[in-house]
């Protein structure tokens, strides 16, 4: 804040968990960033009356007694918003971790003061804008390459417009040195700097939203083909521990095609923040050569960190995201879990004594997980560009059963359902997504895209493909009463097709090299294929062959192993296929004529 | 500060509340002393201005209002370390109970830890050889990992646990050993009895440090008895760069400790009548396993708990299941069948196995060879439901050759001896006798090479 404010302070009385309470109202504000007690730990404000004001605190509160001192900041709790982002590791009040480990080593120390970001560093700086030329919020004044990926786009905070008096050549800059001044329309002058900061709550605005219409392509086959996520929408990965929830978001996080990836890892595991970090630094994005971690931000707020800055990491995270949307780029959110996010409410619920909904959870669960879904878009920015933002957020269902709270009002604002399914991880069915409980309600409006950029009969295919699948699960039902083999010889090949579907095609190798991430070319000719052989195999089943006969030719497990034997690169492997299975036509039927 | 306050105002359970304190900070530690003259220790678990709630680890019985004496320590649970504490005994908040003496504590260090930080985490690579196949070979411990038992009542988990203890080796050219710490929340007697019986007849007692909490000891200490153990864990890893295995047991009375207290405090529960903030606790304890860059020692964990009425769903095993790196499952089906160790591998899971085995850890086959093998033992269970419906004779070749190899590989693979110490070559070799009971085409998962390469011989 530019402006001095005499700062506010307020004397502790009541400590219990992460919540603290003050006496009488000390003029803070709802949701002001507040420092608690001589460590200065930082707080926010949840809870105001003239009695008594409520304080949940972002760190461990062991050690905090009453009589001491609680400093107001006058500014909500928010996020820096310069050139840094990216590459780094933030705990969920952003704050950089590897900065916390140079001055703490190996733990998280209480009451560390770092600043978000370097800034110390020069960047490399090309200004856009130039003197006399008018600026209003959200105008691109500056870039900065921030990686060899990404061109950070300095912009006017949203909330600020006017003439530039003068500007900076271009040169190198740290992210707190003045780029340009800027004369307000009260007649005020502002220096400028890379710098914003904006509060975490509180949506970046936007011009206007779009309709969904491109899709966000993972090169897992399961998500494209069968339920395919646009770019701007929300998807929700519900599953039992062990069903590989965190596995499906690294893949996305790893190969879709977003510009951006923030992941937070929320309530999580701390190895599996060190697995993300030090595989995204040696992995290359197939698409532009870089680094993986190039593009990708962390936020990383273990399940053993302090419980309130479980509960502000996702906001910190999306605002991160809606920052870079708003230069004009597409960014994905992994949100690992929504779940512990959820949990963290009803622990701080809980500990202010609020009465209950469901199963413990505050009644206010479904309206905080509808705002934070919503914050999700394809949008046109304010400075006209164009750029969306993906949630993409894994549920933890207590007990695995998807009838609990969080899963069902998650249910409702999400458009895109990946349910993860035991049986088939048990089974080391990789993705574990189950096709008959998941949906994509994006599939129509994908459709023309997947007309025009991947070929016209890709939806018809995609849903003979769902069709057979749910052909064989009501004749397994049958299947685990009296058998397999009394079934006649076309609901024989149902099974065998779709086993081909499922082997072939859903299982997916997240640790083969072309298996980890596929084209959609690929994936549509990998359809085409099985879908011929489902044809002409059909055929000779309507000839009177039986079953047995057409597996006697290795075609099938040809079909399977597509996946491994046809590289990415070369397509037009794929068109052999048809030959074989029109070969294996000819054979079946010169021998058993 | 040496003001020592005179009565209480109230007692309810473990909890007493005392008025009119000055200066008294959240989870500080306090010293009451009864008129027995026996000292207790307690922790400040709310502060109301002048009103402290305190929680009492040894327990309430005989504190009188009046009477008691409490003195503030002005800082949180501390418990002195050193390396003298392997080959000791203490009860669950870290005195000694094995009438040795008095540890001269090399440091201090508040029993609640911090967390590590992500950033300074070194992700955990190296497999430990437990010699049961159905662990190496399926669901590998890797050093740094925590890999919790879940058990029922009446199951061997005790004797499994034993067994990782015995024949835990870090490969077979290593000579690095493993230091023990054993903590236990309210086991029974013979529990630790057996325990420390194994422990002594094994030869490892004097690297083991053991941390007590009956099943008659004070609820509230059981709360403490974890953190003060993996106090010490994180102390000999990552100052003294001593590995660590640290078992845990029974986690289900820690958790159900914690449920206890936070009702006799009048909080609001959630589920099964468990605080809302079980998965913080519980995440607490589980995330201190780990190895720090830069650091030769590592912390590993093997938590066992027993699943109230075998249900994997109640929210101890559920919530363990999602901050613990895998589990291994104990099924009384199997165990029925005098199959040991009774080890249900479908529900088991070890996160970490991927970055820890294959070629350059164990063998190039090793990951084929257990997807393959999961993969066709899923496929029992649907013969095997099949079977009980039309009778087993009626089952086509194929199916019962599952059948066949079901049987085969729950009494081979996954049943051995207590004392048989298997190498992962020994456990590879029986898991391919087991594929070639069936037929080449069925086994999906495994690349052509390697198929050549070992299916035929």
């Amino acid at each position: 804040m530019t402006e001095q404010k005499a700062e506010k302070t307020g004397v502790i009385y009541g400590i219990n968990g992460p919540i603290v309470y003050l006496k009488e109202d000390t003029g803070f504000m709802m949701n002001e960033m507040v420092y608690v007690g001589p460590e200065r730990l930082v707080g926010e404000v949840i809870g105001l009356s003239s009695k008594r004001i409520t304080i949940q605190v972002y760190e461990e509160t062991t050690g905090i007694r009453p009589g001491e001192i609680v400093y107001g900041t006058g500014a909500p709790v928010s996020v820096t918003l310069a050139p840094g982002i990216l590459t780094n590791i933030f705990d969920g009040i952003e704050r950089p971790l590897s900065e916390i480990a140079k001055t703490g080593g190996a733990y998280i120390n209480r009451g560390v003061s770092v600043d978000s970001l370097d800034t110390t560093k020069k960047w490399t700086t090309h200004m856009t804008v130039k003197k006399g030329d008018y600026v209003s919020g959200g105008a691109i004044i500056a870039e900065v390459p921030e990686t060899q990926a990404i061109i950070h786009k300095v912009m006017v905070p949203p909330d600020k417009e006017g003439y530039i008096l003068d500007v900076v050549s271009d040169g190198e800059y740290t992210i707190n040195e003045p780029l340009l001044t800027l004369q307000l329309p009260d007649g005020r002058e502002e220096k400028l700097t890379m710098t914003q900061k904006w509060p975490i709550r509180q949506a970046r605005p936007t011009a206007r939203r779009f309709p969904a219409s491109q899709p966000l392509v993972t090169g897992q086959r399961i998500l494209d083909t069968l339920f395919p996520m646009a770019k701007g929408g929300t998807a929700a990965i519900p599953g039992g521990f062990g069903t590989g929830k965190t596995m499906t978001q690294h893949q996305i996080a790893k190969w879709s095609d977003a510009n951006i990836i923030i992941y937070i890892g929320c309530g999580e595991r701390g190895n599996e923040m060190t697995q993300v970090l030090e595989e995204f630094s040696e992995l290359i994005d197939p698409k532009t050569g870089n680094p993986l971690m190039d593009r990708t931000t962390l936020i990383a707020n273990t399940s053993n960190m302090p419980v309130a800055a479980r509960e502000a990491s996702l906001y910190s995270g999306l605002t991160l995201a809606e920052y870079y949307r708003d230069m004009g780029y597409h960014v994905a959110i992994m949100a690992d879990s929504t779940s512990r996010w959820a949990e963290a409410l009803r622990e701080l619920s809980g500990r202010l004594e609020e009465m209950p909904a469901e199963e413990g959870f505050p009644a206010y669960l479904a309206s905080k997980l509808s705002a934070f879904y919503e914050r999700a878009g394809m949008m046109q920015n304010l400075n006209g560009t164009d750029g969306s933002v993906t949630i993409i957020g894994a549920v933890s269902p207590q007990g695995g059963d998807f009838s609990e709270p969080v899963t069902q009002n998650t249910k409702r604002f999400v458009r895109c359902f990946w349910g993860l399914d035991k049986s088939l991880a048990y089974a080391r069915h990789f993705p574990a997504i189950s096709w008959l409980t998941s949906y994509s309600e994006y599939l129509n409006d994908l459709g023309a895209w997947y007309s025009e950029h991947v070929d016209r009969k890709f939806v018809d295919y995609r849903n003979q493909l769902v069709s057979l699948l749910s052909q064989e699960s009501s004749l397994m039902e049958i299947v685990k009463l009296i058998g397999g083999d009394v079934l006649p010889d076309d609901q024989k090949l149902i099974l065998e097709i779709a086993k081909v579907i499922r082997v072939g095609f859903l299982q997916q190798n997240a640790f083969h090299k072309d298996d980890t991430c596929v084209p959609m070319e690929k994936q549509f000719k990998m359809m085409e294929v099985i879908l011929y052989l489902y044809r002409k195999s059909r055929s000779l089943i309507s000839m009177g062959m039986p079953m047995s006969v057409l597996k006697e030719d290795p075609i099938f497990d040809k079909v399977i192993a597509i996946k491994y034997d046809v590289p990415n690169d070369r397509p037009e492997l794929l068109d052999d296929y048809k030959k074989q299975i029109d070969r294996f036509y000819d054979n079946v039927i010169e021998r058993n004529a | 500060m040496a003001i020592e306050y005179l009565g209480l105002s109230s007692i309810n359970g473990p909890m007493v509340v005392l008025e009119g304190v000055q200066g008294a900070a959240y989870d500080e530690i306090v010293e009451m002393t009864a008129n027995d003259g026996k000292k207790r220790l307690g922790r400040i678990i709310e502060v109301d201005e002048d009103r402290a709630v305190i929680q009492v680890f040894e327990g309430t019985e005989g504190m009188s209002l009046r009477s008691v004496h409490t003195r503030l320590s002005g800082h949180p649970m501390e418990l002195g370390v050193s390396e003298e504490m392997l080959g000791r005994t203490f009860n669950g908040i870290g005195i000694p109970i094995d009438g040795l003496g008095k540890i001269l504590p090399d440091k201090m260090l508040d029993v609640n830890g911090q967390p590590l930080n992500p950033v300074t985490r070194e992700y955990p690579r190296n497999y430990i050889r437990t010699g049961i196949s159905a662990i190496d070979g399926l669901m590998t411990l890797i050093r740094g990992q925590k890999l919790p038992i879940f058990s029922g009542s009446g199951l061997p988990h005790d004797q499994l646990a034993a067994q990782i203890v015995q024949q835990a080796s870090l490969g077979d050219d290593s000579d690095e050993e493993f230091a023990i710490v054993f903590a236990a929340m309210g086991v029974k007697h013979d529990v630790a009895e057996f325990f420390r019986r194994t422990f002594e007849e094994s030869g490892v007692s004097s690297h083991v440090a053991m941390f007590i909490n009956l099943a008659n000891d004070p609820v509230v200490e059981r709360l403490i008895t974890p953190k003060v153990a993996l106090t010490l864990a994180e102390y000999l890893a990552f100052e003294k760069n001593m590995h660590i295995l640290v078992i845990l047991t029974d986690m289900t009375s820690f958790a159900e400790a914690m449920r206890e207290v936070s009702s006799s405090k009048g909080e609001i529960p959630s589920r099964k009548g468990f605080p809302g903030y079980l998965y913080s606790e519980l995440a607490a304890l589980y995330e201190r396993a780990g190895i720090v860059q830069g650091v030769n020692g590592s912390v590993t964990q093997i938590p066992i708990l027993t699943m109230p009425n075998d249900d994997i769903t109640h929210p101890i095993p559920d919530l363990t299941g999602y901050i613990t790196e895998g589990q291994i499952v104990l099924d009384r089906t199997l165990n029925g069948q005098s199959i040991y160790p009774p080890i249900n591998v479908l529900p088991s899971l070890s996160r970490l196995m991927k970055d820890g085995i294959g070629e350059g850890y164990t063998r190039a086959d090793h990951q084929s060879v257990a997807n393959q093998l999961f993969s066709c033992y899923a496929k029992v269970g649907d013969a095997r439901a099949l079977a009980s419906v039309i009778g087993e004779d009626e089952l086509s070749p194929l199916d019962k050759k599952y059948l066949e190899f079901g049987r085969e590989f729950e009494k081979r693979f996954v049943g051995q001896d207590p004392h048989d110490n298997r190498n992962i070559i020994e456990t590879l070799k029986i898991g391919w006798e087991l594929l070639r009971m069936l037929p080449r085409e069925e086994l999906d998962r495994i690349d052509t090479k390697l198929l050549d390469q070992y299916y035929a011989s």
